[in-house]
């Protein structure tokens, strides 16, 4: 297993967002976590990229314990890449430079390299006429586009993406949705927490469904979205379907 | 596609009336500012030169001789408060720069210094820079202290702490102005503490408090005149002498003047800089 959470628990003050959770994602493999707003999808994703700490339980990446307090955050981080739903580039540098930056300055790569890199995965994405833009001169998607691509360039054991197209117009969202369908080609282990229930039963190779703190139902995509199990499951894909997004 | 169909776009009527119309009231209103400057320019004029203490203030104030007679020393005061000035400003810009990071960590094992560099905005902030000046130049070398530096050092030194503390407050406002998101989003990347601080939030920081750090940098250039109270001959000493000895004070005129020569580029960039900052503001994310 690439990564497993046993038993993890997070709280803020009295509201205990995550209730002893069980997850493992093998390697190549993309989960897709769905649940309520407010369920704990972001929060996990946090206490696997460290961001947070968790209040009990244990993760673990590449068989070793993440969670123990001994080990170096910094170096955890290195192995994986998160993205976040806001974005969140660097608005005072050029798209090139958000990218380069971490490749440079904490893998200590020769600029010209990671330049190199940079542009190939630009190019790739169809963004290579932006290189040398500042965010706020691109779209949403171009934005998200970039924020992946920063994420993507250490080659991180495993990407955690956070509702990325949440905050995309819709007409944005399928760009962004082609590219992870194109890094799940690659082979690059992703946990997307995901409101698109379509793109998450055409991507994932499983899906789990959060709720009250725990991984309440988890099986392949067609099943826990097609045929649940669980009365609550049942429920939430209701609520959905009524939204209109499945 | 777009560049050509603008350039061989003929504006209708109704267009070449609104700028037609639009031509018209600027040069109105450019009129209209010509004749009012005019008009308030030589009331003063007339208000102040037809005073009846006019010819005494003009031979006590602006006397062309006296003014000559002391220009040399004047300026060569003023050569101390530039140099002075470069010095004090950048290492206060330093001592803020530390401040304001020390007060931005979390966590018990730097309640230390996080109370100090509070304690120190805090005081200095509120402390009038006469008051530290004086405590600076005559308290220290009261100790008699091996190796007391001169008294033009110590009174730098207050100002560059005064002001450090000022430019600390600033900073960390701007500090805080940056989302905790951009700090996620380089942790994340794998960046440490200080390395997220130094390439992400720092820079965001010191871009938006920079209208209000130059205007720091501004009253700090008028008030490394105040050095003169502890004693070494800059501008405004050397004018006081001048003065003594002419008993006129056209000496302080030159002074001042000399003081706004000095001042105008800051100002000027620090016109530009918070007008560029605000168009930025209104252009939105
Ligand atoms: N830093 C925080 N402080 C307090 N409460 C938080 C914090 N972060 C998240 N929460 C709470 O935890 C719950 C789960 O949030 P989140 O993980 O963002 O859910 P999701 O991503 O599934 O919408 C929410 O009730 C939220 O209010
Ligand atoms: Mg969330």
């Amino acid at each position: 297993m690439l990564l497993t959470c046993t038993d993890v628990r997070k709280t803020f003050g009295s509201a205990v967002v995550l209730d002893g959770l069980d997850l493992a994602v093998d390697e190549h493999e993309v989960v897709a976590l769905i649940g309520a707003s407010g369920s704990g999808k972001s929060t996990l994703l946090r206490c696997v990229n460290l961001l947070t700490e968790v209040d009990d339980g244990t993760i673990t990446l590449d068989g070793e314990d993440i969670t123990n307090p001994k080990i170096n955050p910094d170096f955890v981080r290195r192995k994986i890449g998160l993205v976040f739903q806001s974005y969140n580039l660097f608005p005072h540098m050029t798209v090139l430079d958000n990218i380069t930056l971490s490749p440079v300055k904490v893998h200590g790569r020769p600029s010209s390299s990671a330049k190199e890199q940079a542009m190939e995965w630009l190019s790739r994405v169809g963004l290579a006429d932006k290189a040398d833009s500042y965010p706020d001169r691109l779209s949403g998607g171009q934005q998200q586009r970039a924020a992946i691509i920063r994420a993507l360039v250490n080659s991180p054991r495993l990407l955690l993406l956070d509702e990325v197209t949440s905050a995309l117009d819709p007409e944005l969202v399928g760009e962004v949705l082609t590219m992870i369908r194109d890094l799940k080609g690659d082979g690059v282990t992703m946990i997307l927490a995901t409101h698109e229930m379509g793109f998450a039963r055409q991507v994932a190779d499983r899906v789990a469904f959060l709720d009250k703190g725990k991984v309440l139902e988890q099986g392949p995509p067609a099943q826990v979205l097609g045929d649940p199990v669980e009365a609550r499951t049942r429920q939430f894909l209701a609520r959905i379907i009524e939204a209109g997004r499945l | 596609m777009t560049e050509d169909s603008l350039k061989v776009h003929q504006p209708s009527d109704i267009q070449l009336g609104r700028i037609a119309y639009r031509r018209g009231k600027a040069i109105r209103s450019v009129l209209v500012a010509a004749v009012s400057t005019a008009v308030v320019g030589v009331l003063l004029v007339v208000a102040i030169t037809g005073a009846p203490g006019w010819q005494r203030v003009k031979s006590s104030f602006f006397d062309a001789s006296i003014a000559r007679k002391y220009l040399p020393d004047i300026l060569e005061g003023l050569w101390l408060n530039i140099r002075l000035f470069a010095v004090c400003a950048a290492c206060a810009l330093l001592l803020g720069l530390i401040a304001s990071v020390l007060r931005t960590l979390r966590g018990p094992v730097f309640f230390p210094v996080r109370a100090l560099a509070t304690i120190y905005t805090y005081s200095f902030r509120g402390l009038p820079l006469i008051i530290t000046i004086y405590l600076f130049a005559f308290g220290i070398p009261g100790l008699r202290l091996q190796g007391t530096p001169n008294v033009t050092v110590l009174g730098g030194a207050a100002i560059t702490i005064t002001y450090g503390s000022y430019i600390a407050e600033v900073l960390r406002a701007g500090i805080e102005s940056v989302h905790p998101s951009q700090m996620a989003a380089a942790r994340s990347l794998g960046l440490s503490y200080r390395q997220s601080m130094r390439h992400v939030v720092l820079p965001q920081a010191v871009r938006r408090a920079s209208p209000a750090l130059l205007n720091d940098v501004v009253s700090m250039q008028k008030d490394v005149g105040l050095i003169s109270l502890a004693g070494p001959i800059d501008a405004i000493r050397a004018a006081q002498i001048g003065s003594a000895e002419s008993a006129n004070f056209t000496p302080y005129v030159v002074a001042g003047v000399l003081f706004v020569l000095f001042a105008l580029p800051l100002i000027g960039v620090t016109d530009f800089v918070t007008l560029r900052a605000a168009r930025r503001q209104n252009a939105g994310t």
